[in-house]
């Protein structure tokens, strides 16, 4: 049964159980718009990550309410997203892309500083905003909404301005310089044009391209982010400086063991030796007090998490459906596995919060915004007869 | 807005294209999934002992804490050199977020010269251990702690430590003898022992700080803590307390050393004071002087310039670098040496014409009384200061004989024990005139050196040392600034001690002192002023030493010219004759006027040991030598 549920969704027909008949009452769940098993799984992941948030922000209830506000007003924009059809983010893609990058260009020009970096857009008194996280959802969306228009697989035009519509945010973001979300806003749009059915040969060439711009890039960028790379490489060549980083949180978690050293044990994450330990370095904390066993469990619920919306993904009735949600939900899982990856020493630090369990507010709504969409594209399906 | 296409005959396509591409997301995901399981199991499971062990070390750190320098008490247990509490403030680099700004911050906030944001630049680069402070300003005030205090939020990783800073009651007076202590710089650091030195910002640079650094400094202690990583401690878990240093207690008395500094008037000199009994240096004083507190916490580079380029050199310790030719000074140690050859006996004499001719030579070396002083036999020539009875002496006894006689006594070598920085001076002798200027030694010369002229240079120590063996009867005792280090009493007999001087006939000790006593006390005595109203019998030996001329690219203005050409005068002398309770020498630089300015001044010395309360004054003193420089001019 459950087979068929996927070959039929891979179709495009709506999920339904032959037997519920096309008069069935629509469920609760569907008139609110919202999934219940995502929603579900997403409530679950947020309340663990308030649990390692206690403990990791120094058993900080401060910070524990403070981050469970962000996340209801969050999970409200979620709700809110949900109630409007996909169409509408269809209509409204080009006009957000457009808003997004004028905001981005007027970050470059006079956007606040902080960390050495131009980020934040501030209206004095009212909000600081990062234009570059709104981008997130943007680029993707434009990207999407204008292959929706082309026959599928893209032509090499379309697949040129795609680049261009991508290009655009990117190097924007980049030179702020926050090449971290850069590189996110960039992966978020090229998964859609991947999954739009960019061909393998095109794949294979631009790989070249990239491997070939590596140097150009190095060359582009500011030492704290080539010190970020190098010691990347090789931790133990700068162990009080950026190495300091890698060698604390691979140090929690490994020493964690299999079961851990219990919650609010941990020495490494209690003791302050792991840095951001309540932001980008969570997971550390997670790994240090509940082990192995806390961290697949958690890597097994970002798991279903994906499984869920790359179901929901293929049910969507239409492309642009189809390339926004399965974009949303593989962004989601990269970011997961950045964040893992960089936290456990696979991959270079490059500052990017665990989805939903970092300490921060910015993040949370985009990511809810993003399932927001998701849970509206899987919704608002047309009911077709067979 | 985009129009929305009619895509449904593309759609069984792009369902299709986009099934597949879903799929290989899905395995994309599992094979990253699995990556992420790989590199857990590996950290979580294989690699967990390592990781174990290390996480255990990172919680503890190891904080040195720096002993309690020891303090420096004078033979009476005056303080000398103390530890005041201050507050420096120190720098974690690691913790600090951007150095930049935050130094930029502290220099507003504090209103710190450049040059401590350079030093500490240097300081930091050259830290034993990561994470271990580096030392920004010391000797914070009040206000600026309050002002740190305040803005404490925006400075992470900047720490205010309390520390006790070197203090010198009486710097000026004090610089020369004791030293003083300053930061560590690069070349200590690599010198040092870190264990020892772990925690500790001074070092001792110069004199008495310097000399007995290792015993002053005292062992490190150090406490393990548990703590953060943003350096804040949680918990103290063990504890090994600092050894602090042993204190000193010197030979020094205050207030001679006071008296010796007040006497020299501000002029360019020295007087050193020694025990003859037991080579106890009572006082050493250079002037001008300096305030050796400035050095401590690290000197302005104006302060430092001045001092540098002041024509009075303050910061040259005159007492054991300054070389001056001793003059007619070592006329009693020659006399020694006729004795002690055999080239005279103490009753042998000569017939003083004016001068002295060598055979075969018809330069005259002059006396100093152009007329001569007739028959001279050595008592006598002490107490009137007779050239030609020296040329004659010397002359007979030869440089080789002089040379090797006059460095028993100490010439032309260290003599102390505890000095930091001592200079040999010179003695001069055949070998080092070949050595210096590759000639051969000429018997002129063994004349000038006869009557403490020539090549021969001494230090005012050297002068002191020398008197006090000769008040010793030759018996060597080396000259020692400390007397007691901690609980243990510096011993009587320290190693490298020259050899007594031996004499054929006993007596003849007293016929030189006899002499030297005329000096003072005889109606001849060069410095018969000075012994007016002496209450006890004293012995001693006027010298002058001529000033070099000037170098060509110098220029004084007339006044300065005349005074800077003026002759050295030196003394030397001890008391009481029959029991010497105290060997000192003079100098003071252009003093003109004869010998007596520093006789006068070597009595006030010898006066103050002797009579204690009863002595007169610096004040006094002085008056005494203005009357005498008014009876000088009217003569």
């Amino acid at each position: 049964m459950p087979w068929q549920y996927i070959t039929r969704s891979m179709r495009g027909y709506p999920v339904r159980p032959p037997e519920s008949g096309i008069a069935r009452r629509k469920s609760i769940w569907e008139r609110i718009h919202l999934d219940p098993w995502l929603l579900g799984l997403l409530l679950l992941l947020m309340s663990s990550g308030l649990i390692v948030l206690y403990s990791a922000s120094g058993q900080s209830m401060d910070a524990v309410i403070a981050q469970s506000v962000r996340f209801c007003i969050a999970l409200v924009g979620m709700v809110i997203i949900a109630q409007f059809s996909p169409s509408t983010f269809l209509r409204f893609a080009p006009l957000a892309y457009g808003v997004g990058v004028a905001m981005l260009i007027a970050v470059d020009v006079v956007g606040d500083v902080g960390m050495g970096a131009k980020r934040w857009l501030v209206i004095p008194g009212v909000i600081r905003f990062q234009p570059s996280e709104m981008m997130k959802l943007a680029a993707p969306l434009m990207v999407a909404a204008y292959l929706n228009r082309c026959e599928l697989p893209p032509r090499l035009r379309d697949i040129l301005v795609c680049g261009v519509i991508i290009g655009l945010p990117v190097v924007l973001t980049a030179i702020q310089p926050d090449l971290g979300t850069s590189l996110l806003v960039a992966s978020a749009a090229l998964i859609v044009v991947l999954l739009a059915g960019l061909s393998w040969r095109l794949i294979g060439f631009i790989a070249a391209l990239g491997a070939a711009g590596v140097p150009v890039l190095w060359m582009n960028m500011h030492n704290y982010q080539r010190q970020r790379v190098l010691t990347f490489l090789n931790p133990e060549s700068d162990p009080l400086g950026s190495g300091w980083n890698i060698i604390q949180s691979t140090t929690a978690i490994g020493s964690g063991g299999l079961w851990g050293k219990g919650w609010l044990q941990g020495t490494q994450s209690q003791l302050e030796f792991l840095p951001e330990r309540h932001t980008d370095f969570i997971i550390a904390v997670l790994g240090e007090e509940f082990g192995l066993v806390g961290m697949l469990a958690l890597l097994f619920l970002y798991l279903l998490i994906v499984s869920r919306g790359l179901w929901m993904a293929s049910t969507a009735q239409d492309t642009f459906g189809r390339l926004v949600a399965g974009s949303i939900i593989l962004t989601f899982f990269i970011y997961v596995f950045v964040n893992m990856g960089m936290v456990s020493g696979i991959l270079p630090v490059v500052g990017v919060p665990l989805p939903l369990v970092s300490f921060g507010g910015t993040s949370s709504v985009t990511l809810l915004a993003g399932f927001g969409i998701l849970m509206s594209i899987h919704a608002h399906r047309r009911l077709l007869s067979r | 807005m985009l129009k929305r296409p009619n895509t449904l005959k593309n759609s069984e396509q792009e369902l299709r294209i986009f099934r597949v591409r879903a799929l290989l997301a899905v395995l994309v995901v599992l094979t990253l999934a699995s990556l992420l399981m790989g590199r857990l199991v590996y950290l979580q499971i294989v690699q967990h002992d390592m990781y174990s062990t290390r996480s255990e070390n990172n919680r503890v750190r190891v904080e040195p804490l720096p002993p309690n320098r020891g303090l420096i008490y004078d033979r009476n247990g005056v303080l000398l050199a103390e530890n005041r509490p201050t507050y420096n403030l120190t720098l974690v680099r690691e913790r600090v977020d951007n150095l930049d700004e935050t130094l930029a911050l502290l220099v507003e906030l504090l209103e710190l010269p450049e040059e401590e944001i350079e030093a500490f630049n240097v300081r930091s680069r050259q830290r034993q251990r990561p994470f271990q402070p580096a030392l920004l300003t010391s000797d914070l005030s009040e206000d600026q702690i309050a002002r740190l205090a305040v803005n404490r939020h925006r400075l992470p990783g900047v720490e205010i430590e309390a520390q006790p800073l070197r203090f010198y009651p009486d710097a000026e007076i004090m610089a020369h003898a004791l030293g003083y202590v300053g930061r560590i710089n690069a070349e200590e650091l690599e010198e040092l022992d870190a264990g020892r030195y772990a925690g500790t910002h001074f070092i001792g640079k110069t004199g008495i700080e310097r000399f007995y650094e290792e015993e002053l400094h005292g062992q490190a202690g150090l406490r393990k803590v548990e703590t953060n990583a943003r350096g804040r401690v949680l918990r103290e878990l063990d504890r090994t307390d600092p050894v602090p240093g042993e204190n000193l207690t010197l030979t020094l008395d205050k207030s001679l050393q006071m008296l010796a500094y007040e006497l020299l008037d501000d002029r360019r000199g020295s007087i050193v004071a020694i025990v003859p009994e037991t080579g106890e240096i009572l006082a050493m004083v250079s002037t001008p002087g300096f305030d050796s507190n400035q050095f401590v916490t690290g000197i302005d580079v104006a302060s430092y310039r001045g001092l540098q380029e002041d024509l009075d050199l303050p910061l040259f310790n005159r007492a054991i670098r300054g070389h001056y030719p001793p003059g007619s000074t070592i006329k009693p140690f020659l006399a020694l040496a006729g004795l002690v050859e055999g080239v005279i006996t103490p009753d042998s004499t000569i017939n003083d014409p004016g001068y002295y001719q060598l055979p075969n030579d018809s330069r005259r070396y002059r006396n100093w009384l152009r007329w001569g002083h007739g028959r001279v036999d050595m008592e006598r020539s002490l107490a009137v200061s007779n050239n030609t009875y020296y040329y004659t002496l010397a002359h007979d006894l030869g440089i080789d004989n002089l040379h090797d006689r006059m460095s028993n006594f100490g010439f032309g070598q260290r003599v102390a024990h505890d000095v930091q920085g001592e200079s040999n001076a010179l003695m001069p002798s055949r070998d080092w005139k070949r050595g210096r200027f590759n000639q051969p030694w000429y018997p002129g010369e063994t004349l000038s050196v006869g009557i403490g002229q020539g090549y021969w240079q001494v230090t005012p120590l050297q002068l002191a040392s020398a008197t006090a063996t000769l008040a010793n009867r030759g018996h060597w005792v080396k000259p020692r600034l400390a007397r007691q280090i901690g609980d243990t009493p510096v011993p009587q007999d320290l190693p490298d001690t020259l050899d007594d001087i031996q004499l054929a006939n006993d007596n003849w000790w007293d016929r030189v002192f006899s002499g030297m006593e005329k000096v003072i006390s005889g109606s001849e005595g060069t410095a018969r002023r000075t012994g007016v109203g002496l209450e006890y019998r004293m012995g001693g030996k006027s010298g002058t030493a001529q000033v070099f001329s000037l170098g060509q690219d110098q220029r004084y203005n007339a006044d300065e010219l005349a005074e800077r050409l003026r002759d050295h005068a030196l003394f030397m002398a001890f008391a009481p004759l029959d029991d010497p309770q105290i060997a000192v020498s003079v100098i003071v630089e252009n003093a003109g006027g004869g010998s007596t300015h520093a006789a006068h001044l070597a009595r006030a010395m010898t006066d103050a040991w002797l009579l204690k309360d009863d002595a007169p004054d610096a004040e006094e003193v002085r008056e005494v030598l203005e009357e005498d420089n008014a009876n000088v001019e009217g003569n």
